[in-house]
């Protein structure tokens, strides 16, 4: 009886209301999301007008050709050579992202296995929530822990290993000293956490997609558990990490205030050791923007910012679209 | 191995004999220490920084306030004179019931705020370019409001502040020639001091800074190694230089983070923060010759023998007093010669007479020192060519 009058009671109080509600409605939230496309337009088409009087007075080339960093060195009349080459940070934010993947990436596939696959099931929500609550940590407060925790822990180990290796003909130029902690390395290391949570998310997911079928065909024949892993879930998933990856990647390169205080800031040049001190694209832009008096030194920065922009952009169209991809593939 | 420890305690009290002030090469006073004025300091090197001379200067109002001024005035500029900033605006609100708002974005911002009129004052540690000067619109008056030191700072267990440094020797580490603290350049300075056999880990600023330029502008003066490394005077000062090494620190606060936090470091910072921070510093020759510890005392006599221009822009690093610390610089404070706002150019040179005068009695409470007796003169001078709306301000 109730049923009944659930079902009658709606179209009398519909009627009551106005009719273009709905057509309202639809142009609320399309505007909503044309207005996300517009920032996005918007943002670069500042970036490149901002940065367009460097641009034209050095030449748009020799940004990434040149990898010395001397903003007092410019001057309102020569152009050449550019005393803003960039090259060395979009090197350094390749290097600290690339090391956070390396130490990740493993961890969060070795802990997204275990939260979708073994974890007794009473386990498995709360780990999950604290590993996403990694990702509410401020990115000043990893910073601050980066200085006063990693950097002490880590300077005796990186100490004794540029001593031993930095003189040595291979790893020499990678591991030279000397090492005061401040580095690409505990940049990387920073950079790693941060990215884990949003890794692990995207792995859960994927594995959380591969079919029980699957997994109990492999019961079938007799697989352990790890077998199962290695041969139903882990096979089936790999585009999905890997554009987790790419995801994390994406969040790494744009990191700014956690790598700025762990980095060293050393603009002039590449600093090919990963122990050394170096700068990234945004540690770069953050550290002097507030200053930027030069000629063109504002401008420059604004470089700077649409090519991390324009990089971050495809990293992050790539990963989705791996993402997506391997989602249709499980399906 | 008792004879070891022994040794190594021998050191340890020579070491602290040192730091308070025994084998310094310049006493110039048998004074007993006349406590120090802050609290905050820690005493050591030469006597002169134990005499509270001059400190409290008790300049007299240069005139009487001006009647009709506005209640808020706002401020942007130099982190160098932030800590004494926010201190003169507290205390000159109680006094006056003016709210003074300064915002520490940089010497740069400064600059750019005042050609762009968002504030009634800039502030910044270098004089205003004459291009920048020109983008102004009508001129600008540059007042120089305290005189402040750039110390070398550093991080060293076991060793305490006093180490002594020469201009040449600091430049040659800021060149990257200079790599190991038991350098014979440094152990030659310090023979008391057992320096370690440890790298030294160069601290600079990640920012264009105005105490970058002092201690640049120094070691451009008394470095010829720097000057070449850089490639030139014009390329070895200024508010951001071609680090050849080094580790970049945001900030004063950045570079005092850096030092404190790594064994090694060697960094500059404004006196106020290495006192804030407690971190240890050295003593720094200067022109004379002399081995000067920064103190207020010393940083006072800065000044002395400098012949300022009529803008009063000028450098004060290296100066010929014997007594004069050698990395010294002042703020100076930026506002437009005519005001277009009565009530606000009435509340800005009060404001600014009352720094003057008054205010120079609190600077060595954080550690600047009180301009001295003539250049505050000039800068009382400067002041009363202010004019609104083209009729002098002060009649």
């Amino acid at each position: 009886m109730t049923r009944l009058a659930d079902t009658c009671a709606p179209p009398r109080r519909m009627r009551a209301r106005w009719p273009g509600g709905d057509t309202a409605f639809r142009v609320a939230v399309t505007a909503a999301s044309a207005f996300v496309i517009v920032v996005l337009v918007a943002t670069a088409v500042f970036l490149l007008r901002q940065a367009w009087p460097a641009l034209r007075h050095y030449g748009v080339l020799s940004f990434l050709g040149s990898d010395r960093w001397a903003p007092s060195e410019a001057t309102a009349s020569s152009a050449h050579p550019n005393p803003y080459g960039i090259a060395q940070f979009v090197y350094g934010s390749a290097v600290t992202s690339l090391i956070a993947m390396a130490l990740a990436v493993p961890v969060a596939v070795a802990v997204s296995l275990y939260l979708t696959e073994i974890a007794p099931s009473w386990l498995r929500k709360p780990l999950s929530g604290l590993i996403d609550l990694l990702a509410a940590i401020p990115s000043v407060v990893y910073g601050f822990w980066g200085i006063f925790a990693l950097i002490p822990a880590i300077r005796p180990a990186g100490t004794r290993l540029s001593q031993t290796l930095g003189s040595t003909p291979v790893l020499g130029p990678v591991l030279a000293g000397p090492f005061f902690g401040v580095s690409y390395a505990a940049a990387g290391i920073v950079l790693a956490i941060m990215v884990l949570p949003i890794i692990t998310a995207i792995c859960r997911e994927v594995f959380a997609t591969v079919p029980t079928t699957d997994k109990e065909s492999a019961l079938a024949l007799g697989a352990t558990r790890w077998e199962i892993l290695r041969m139903a879930v882990l096979p089936r998933s790999r585009s999905g990490i890997a554009g987790a990856a790419v995801l994390g990647l994406g969040r790494a390169l744009g990191e700014t205030i956690a790598v700025t205080m762990v980095i060293g800031n050393s603009v002039l040049s590449i600093t090919t050791s990963v122990l050394g001190p170096g700068a990234t694209m945004p540690s770069v832009i953050a550290n002097e923007f507030t200053e930027s008096t030069e000629p063109f030194h504002l401008q420059s920065l604004m470089v700077v910012a649409a090519w991390l922009l324009l990089i971050t952009l495809s990293v992050n169209v790539v990963g989705r679209l791996v993402v997506r991809r391997s989602g249709e593939e499980s399906a | 191995m008792a004879r070891k420890a022994l040794t190594g305690l021998v050191l340890v009290v020579g070491v602290a004999l040192l730091a308070t002030g025994c084998g310094s090469t310049n006493d110039v006073s048998n004074n007993p220490p006349a406590g120090s004025s802050s609290g905050s300091g820690t005493y050591f090197g030469t006597r002169i920084c134990d005499r509270a001379d001059n400190s409290r200067p008790g300049y007299a109002a240069p005139f009487p306030d001006l009647p009709g001024g506005a209640s808020t005035l706002s401020g942007a500029g130099s982190t160098f004179i932030a800590p004494m900033m926010s201190y003169w605006t507290k205390a000159y609100s109680t006094s006056s019931g003016v709210q003074v708002a300064y915002q520490s974005i940089g010497s740069g911002g400064g600059v750019a705020q005042i050609l762009a009129g968002t504030v009634d004052f800039g502030a910044s540690d270098t004089g205003m370019s004459v291009a920048d000067q020109a983008k102004a619109k009508g001129p600008i008056l540059q007042l120089p409001l305290l005189l402040g030191a750039v110390v070398p700072a550093y991080h060293l267990s076991g060793v305490s502040s006093g180490l002594k440094f020469t201009g040449d020797v600091l430049g040659k580490i800021y060149a990257g020639k200079i790599r190991m603290w038991d350098d014979p350049a440094l152990t030659a300075l310090n023979p008391q001091v057992k320096l370690p056999k440890e790298p030294i880990a160069v601290v600079h600023r990640s920012d264009g800074s105005g105490t970058t330029n002092i201690w640049t502008d120094y070691l451009t003066k008394a470095s010829p190694t720097w000057v070449s490394t850089l490639g030139g005077p014009s390329g070895s000062t200024g508010k951001t230089v071609a680090w050849p090494t080094g580790i970049g620190g945001k900030g004063n606060e950045g570079v005092s983070g850096q030092v404190n936090q790594t064994e090694g470091a060697l960094g500059y910072l404004e006196l106020q923060y290495a006192l804030a921070q407690n971190s240890t510093y050295g003593q720094v020759q200067n022109k004379a010759g002399n081995f000067i510890q920064p103190c207020v005392a010393t940083v006072t006599r800065a000044v002395n023998g400098v012949t300022f221009p009529p803008d009063l822009n000028t450098s004060l690093t290296d100066g010929t007093d014997p007594e004069a610390y050698p990395i010294s610089g002042t703020t100076y404070a930026l506002i437009h010669q005519n005001q277009t706002d009565a009530a606000k150019g009435a509340a800005l040179v009060n404001f600014l007479g009352w720094v003057l005068s008054k205010g120079q009695d609190f600077t060595a409470d954080l550690n600047y020192a009180p301009l001295g007796t003539g250049l505050q003169q000039l800068a009382v001078n400067q002041l009363k060519q202010v004019t609104v709306n083209g009729r002098p301000a002060i009649r």
